[in-house]
């Protein structure tokens, strides 16, 4: 058996249900524990950082063994080479901006290259204005990007984030969001980033971890996980497909840009997005119809041809959920089961799917 | 103005003060450190104990003292083992009755700043590499460092103003253990009220001093915090 190079397994008995995960994530990119509130989230990231003791349990991380049971292995927290940044900003008052940012970089043991390093995480989150400065100076974005840095500064082999905008508001949300999307694009560092929010995990998430009552009901990349239909992942206010893509034109008369994914491309709404910025696209299943044959006198922009990959029943006995391959992307779309009988579809099928309102997520 | 006899009282007190000061923080800190993070069940007993000084009569602690530095007390028999001989009447003793007579003065606003520091600070700076020992001196201490100021000015003013402990445990030893609060009781026994009003005076001054500066920092303190 292969070990996982970042693999977490731990059972830890909890007041109200017992927390029994075990999974693997990738070596970078997001990974984004979601959930309601109390499923366990922020226990699993304490004991990955070692903060709370799972006696049963193993963290592999980088493919270095930091707890197993079975060799009685616990290292200490100080001794796990992570970043951890916490819900409410946790900078120490009693320093200023810069001295705690080296506080870290001054405990790592290799620290020749360690001024780079915090070079580059000043850089990387445009902090390098508020150096001099004490907590209570600064906005609280200001302060969750300080944090950031800070982490980042020991060359951590994991980043640890415990909704690290939950205690923001909206502005300063917005206002952050756009860093950690440049840290998930441009850190080797795998991130392990705990939410209850839908609109982060849209913009966020690589991978996604579905945990609800202390269990994983759904792993995997974040647009497989939320195009399935045996375990429906519903973020936000409907199930819906993610899709990653560039803006390639646009259409000055009409005022629409297109993107383009991997297997195809979507016109929406011109906002006046840069050429060649890469964007997330989300299509709710209540936005997609489906059509056997090509339609020709439609109001509908966007026709994909795809394959039918399955059908499940929705909620409502009356609807069915299709999940639909268009090349190498998935889509949902929410049909009537009258519609599935009466088109004939069935698994294999190629069809056309019909979408009616694509969303940038931003 | 004050006499000579007045002046060696005087800074005797000062001498006895600093000493228990310093040592008290020393033997505090651990204390109030483990009494503010501590489940054990023998919390409360513990926090119970060092709270008694503040409500014995001082009479009823240098009593027991007195016993346990005699010759046939504990501490007695363990100092003249040592050959130190017994510490009653003497200005070690003193020290020892101040430092127990003043503890809730030191532990309870270090215990207090250390709770509301919390264990998050101490949780950054571990996934900061930082080993207990060095996250304990770097962030708990500094942070804690208002805590540390009034346990200082508290305890130091406590120990000026005690009376009861010293009498019993220390007599009225010029130059030994005689401090300005037996002084001014001697002064008054021997009706010269002069002196005494000299002492008490300054006595007076001294306490409305301290109190005045404690409440300064502690309104600029509240501001400070978030």
């Amino acid at each position: 058996m292969t070990v996982a190079h970042n693999h977490i397994r731990l059972v830890l008995p909890r007041a109200d249900f017992d927390l029994d995960v075990d999974f693997s994530f990738p070596a970078r990119g997001i990974s984004v524990l979601f959930g309601p509130s109390g499923a366990g989230k922020t226990t699993i990231l304490r004991c990955v950082a070692g903060l709370e003791h799972a006696a049963n349990g193993r963290v592999i991380i980088h493919g270095e063994t930091w707890q197993d049971q079975h060799s009685n292995t616990f290292l200490p927290t100080w001794r796990r080479p992570l970043g951890y940044v916490f819900q409410e900003p946790s900078l120490f008052s009693h320093l200023d901006v810069r001295a705690n940012l080296e506080y870290g970089l001054r405990r790592v043991k290799a620290a020749g290259t360690g001024r780079n390093n915090l070079d580059a995480a000043i850089e990387l989150l445009g902090i390098a204005g508020l150096l001099k400065r004490r907590a209570h100076q600064l906005s609280g974005g200001e302060r969750q990007r300080v944090a950031i840095a800070r982490a980042l500064a020991t060359q951590p082999q994991l980043l640890l984030l415990d909704e690290p905008l939950a205690a923001l508001d909206y502005a300063r949300r917005r206002e952050i969001l756009p860093w950690l999307e440049r840290l998930r694009d441009e850190l080797s560092t795998p991130m392990l980033y705990v939410t209850h929010s839908a609109e982060e995990v849209a913009r966020l998430a690589s991978q996604l971890v579905v945990l609800e009552r202390g269990r994983v009901v759904a792993v995997g990349a974040v647009a497989e996980v939320l195009a399935a239909t045996d375990v429906p992942v519903v973020i936000g206010e409907d199930a819906g497909a993610l899709l990653e893509a560039r803006i390639a034109a646009r259409d000055t008369q009409w005022h629409l840009a297109r993107a383009d994914f991997d297997s195809g491309s979507l016109w929406l709404r011109d906002n006046g997005m840069a050429m060649g910025r890469k964007v997330r696209l989300r299509i709710l299943a209540r936005d997609v119809s489906i059509t056997s044959e090509q339609p020709h006198h439609t109001s509908i922009q966007n026709l994909l041809p795809c394959t039918i990959e399955s059908i499940a029943p929705d909620s409502h006995p009356s609807q069915a959920l299709v999940r639909l391959s268009c090349g190498q992307s998935l889509l949902l779309a929410r049909v009537t089961r009258r519609a599935v009988a009466g088109l004939a579809l069935q698994t294999g099928k190629a069809v056309w799917a019909q979408v009616k309102s694509v969303a940038l997520v931003e | 103005m004050l006499s000579e006899a007045a002046w060696q009282a005087v800074w005797l007190t000062i001498e006895l003060a600093s000493l228990t000061t310093i040592l008290l923080l020393l033997l505090a800190t651990p204390l109030a450190w483990w009494l503010g993070h501590t489940r054990s069940p023998l919390r409360a007993a513990v926090g119970a104990l060092v709270a008694l000084p503040l409500v014995l009569p001082p009479t009823v602690l240098g009593f027991y003292l007195l016993l346990a530095m005699g010759p046939q007390g504990p501490l007695g028999q363990l100092t003249q083992a040592m050959g130190f001989g017994t510490l009653s009447f003497t200005f070690s003793g003193l020290l020892i009755g101040s430092i127990i007579y003043s503890l809730p003065f030191a532990v309870q606003p270090l215990q207090h700043a250390f709770e509301a520091i919390g264990t998050r600070p101490m949780e950054v700076a571990a996934t900061l590499r930082a080993r207990p020992l060095d996250a304990f001196l770097t962030v708990a201490l500094p942070l804690a460092a208002p805590g540390f100021i009034t346990a200082a000015i508290l305890t130091f003013a406590h120990t000026v103003g005690e009376f009861g402990v010293v009498l019993m445990i220390g007599g009225n030893i010029p130059g030994e253990t005689q401090v300005v609060s037996t002084q001014i009781y001697g002064y008054v026994e021997a009706m010269e009220y002069a002196e005494a009003h000299w002492l008490a005076g300054s006595m007076l001054l001294f306490s409305f001093a301290v109190l005045l500066v404690l409440g300064l920092m502690n309104s600029r303190n509240s501001r400070l915090l978030p």
